[in-house]
């Protein structure tokens, strides 16, 4: 097996307070080889974009890596300090968030940014950045790229806009790219713009893409394989057609069954549809202060046991395996 | 008869510069057409869904059934009366009390100074009501505690605070529901909790929703009649199951064939081309025809007018 862009190990985030301290990320595990997209999925306050940030550190105090390791090609990275760690970014981690216009200078002109970037990170000359910006903004899709590349931001679209800060993503031909819900702001005809986007570049680079989003249906389109998080632990991971159409963590399952689609294809056609409810995970995800012990999805887990409040269950540990659940969903029985 | 009935509505906003800039740079007024002829009709007890990507008009159209709007042409009537042009005050009030509204964001719209009791029954105190126990009674209802009555809106969580949303929209006992992208701010099992509470409190209390949604997924679950919305002007209109297993106008496929699929397993979608054009310059004809892979000549010298077929209304002239 060739090893992998990006690899975590047990990472855990802390987060000091008066109250004590809070553990938004614990002991999370996984790996992304070249040119694989991870879907990291979970709801507000899972942990999925602290664990993102934890990799191309930029986690804002008080908020450290406390244990884990992060080995990006081979080199481990969790403890760069300042200029090393700023060289690191942009230049083998491109990243792109949700609002495209907060990740733009709005005063400089795009083809400025980009080519500010490329000048950072490579050894190239000014016009030879410039020629390449125009070539980044072509290959993003943004027509008549060598008119547009010395317009603001402001004179793009929300759909345009998400497209720069890709190609501002992609310009110092990173080799991990972490998009922390690109397409959550976007309508859905320019998310599936962005989504198609991105899986090209994925496929024709073989940059490696952690994709953070909460939209099922994104992550099914586009992942590889998907990593849920649950209260800052890794609730299942495996290849996204297994864990969506056959979910053993008990958490993924009920995620599956509150989408209104999923329900709506079990529970048939035709005159049942008004009838048809939503499957409900009882109660909310809890607050980071006041974790349950055990496994912290016990207190809404249908299949929870005496073994699952005391002891957090198995982990998924080196990357492999599927559900850290002590009673996994036996997929052969419920067939 | 219908309980909401929509006739030929339009609403024009005036995005001009200021008067002098106009002058000086000699710049006509820039008028931006939100919603544009939209009809529809929303039957007693049923939900009627309004989907459509940002810029669409579907918020305007629901701020314009409320009175929060005033059209700029065409009438909402509800009940045979005509909020905006209705002189006398009694009906107007009478009707008035019928209509509530819930909005997206849960955290914007409570004020974060009251406590949740006032909040609850400030639409019956407004009136001059009896508020004796409601927001205790409603707050059980909507699936929370009655003691929390007594608490403020910074206790509660994003899904909780759209519960307070709900119960406070039911304290006037009204018949339509207008809610604007009531779950776009939860997340998906909140979203499922919120959604299934809206059923249960529509069959309770004989409501009528008009639910406007940018969710294709979640419209299709709660909706019985749906209405598309392209650059304020309503393209098609059907029952979940028609528009779902077969739309019919170019711009409901397109949307349709862009929504991700949770079975959509590396599917290779062919991405839409083109955007939503400028409201302020719409094509001419057709909005839809710049993009649409059916578009002739007739589409773009003439607006098409919304036609019955096959058991759904399509503007289209092209499809069959």
């Amino acid at each position: 097996m060739t090893t992998p862009i990006l690899s975590i190990r047990d990472l855990t985030v802390d987060i000091p307070t008066r109250h004590g301290t809070l553990r938004p990320v614990d002991g999370v595990s996984y790996d992304i080889a070249a040119g694989e997209i991870l879907g990291v999925v979970g709801e507000s306050g899972a942990g999925k974009s602290m664990a993102g940030n934890a990799v191309i550190g930029l986690l804002s105090p008080p908020a450290h890596i406390s244990a884990g390791e992060i080995h990006l090609n081979g080199a481990r990275i969790d403890h760069l300090r300042g200029d090393r760690m700023r060289r690191l970014r942009g230049k083998q981690i491109g990243m792109v968030f949700q609002d495209p216009l907060t990740s733009l200078n709005p005063l400089l002109r795009i083809g400025d940014q980009l080519s500010e970037t490329m000048l950072v990170h490579l050894d190239i000359s000014q016009s030879e950045a410039r020629k390449r910006a125009i070539a980044a903004l072509d290959e993003v899709g943004i027509p008549g790229a060598s008119g547009r590349v010395d317009s603001y931001p402001h004179e793009f679209s929300g759909g345009m806009r998400q497209r720069v800060v890709i190609a501002l993503a992609l310009c110092a031909e990173p080799s991990l790219i972490i998009a922390d819900e690109p397409t959550t702001a976007l309508d859905v005809s320019v998310q599936a713009q962005i989504i198609a986007l991105l899986k090209r570049l994925c496929r024709e680079r073989g940059t490696a893409v952690m994709l953070i989003t909460h939209d099922m249906g994104v992550i099914a389109e586009a992942a590889d394989r998907v990593a849920v998080m649950y209260a800052g632990r890794l609730a299942e991971l495996g290849p996204v057609r297994d864990v969506l159409s056959a979910p053993l963590h008990p958490y993924t399952d009920g995620l599956m069954g509150s989408t209104p689609l999923a329900s709506r294809q079990k529970a048939g056609n035709g005159k049942d549809r008004g009838k048809a409810r939503l499957h409900q995970i009882p109660g909310a995800m809890p607050r980071l202060d006041a974790l349950p012990t055990g496994c912290a999805f016990h207190p809404r887990c249908p299949r929870a046991q005496d073994a699952c409040t005391v002891d957090p269950g198995p982990r998924i540990e080196d990357g492999q395996g599927r559900a850290a659940c002590f009673f996994p969903i036996d997929r052969a029985k419920v067939a | 008869m219908a309980l909401v009935s929509v006739r030929h509505l339009t609403r024009i906003f005036d995005v001009s510069k200021p008067w002098l800039n106009r002058v000086i740079e000699r710049k006509p007024r820039a008028l931006l057409t939100a919603v544009s002829d939209v009809s529809f009709e929303i039957e007693e007890r049923s939900v009627y869904a309004l989907v459509g990507e940002s810029g669409s008009g579907k918020s305007t159209i629901g701020k314009m059934l409320v009175g929060l709007l005033g059209p700029s042409e065409g009438s909402v009537e509800i009940r045979g009366t005509d909020l905006a042009r209705e002189t006398d005050a009694v009906k107007v009030d009478a009707v008035r009390a019928d209509i509530q509204m819930i909005f997206q964001d849960p955290f914007a719209s409570l004020n974060p100074r009251w406590r949740v009791r006032d909040i609850i029954v400030e639409p019956v105190a407004a009136r001059g009501g009896d508020t004796k126990g409601l927001a205790e009674r409603l707050l059980e209802q909507v699936g929370l505690s009655a003691r929390d009555a007594g608490k403020f809106p910074h206790e509660f969580s994003g899904g909780q605070r759209q519960r307070i949303c709900i119960a406070r929209a039911l304290a006037s006992e009204p018949k339509l529901i207008v809610c604007d992208e009531p779950t776009s701010a939860l997340d998906v099992s909140v979203q499922a909790q919120v959604l299934n509470l809206m059923s249960d409190l529509k069959d309770e209390f004989g409501l009528t929703y008009l639910f406007i949604s940018h969710d294709l997924t979640v419209v299709q679950h709660m909706a019985d009649r749906i209405g598309v919305l392209y650059l304020g002007r309503l393209v098609e209109e059907a029952a979940p199951d028609d528009l779902f297993d077969d739309p019919k106008h170019p711009y409901t496929q397109m949307l349709l064939a862009a929504a991700p699929k949770l079975d959509g397993f590396g599917r290779e979608v062919t991405p839409p081309t083109g955007e939503i054009p400028d409201p302020i310059n719409p094509p001419p004809g057709c909005a839809y025809n710049p993009r649409c892979p059916l578009a002739q000549s007739i589409c773009r010298e003439k607006r098409p007018e919304l036609r019955d077929l096959r058991g759904a209304r399509v503007a289209c002239h092209m499809v069959e």
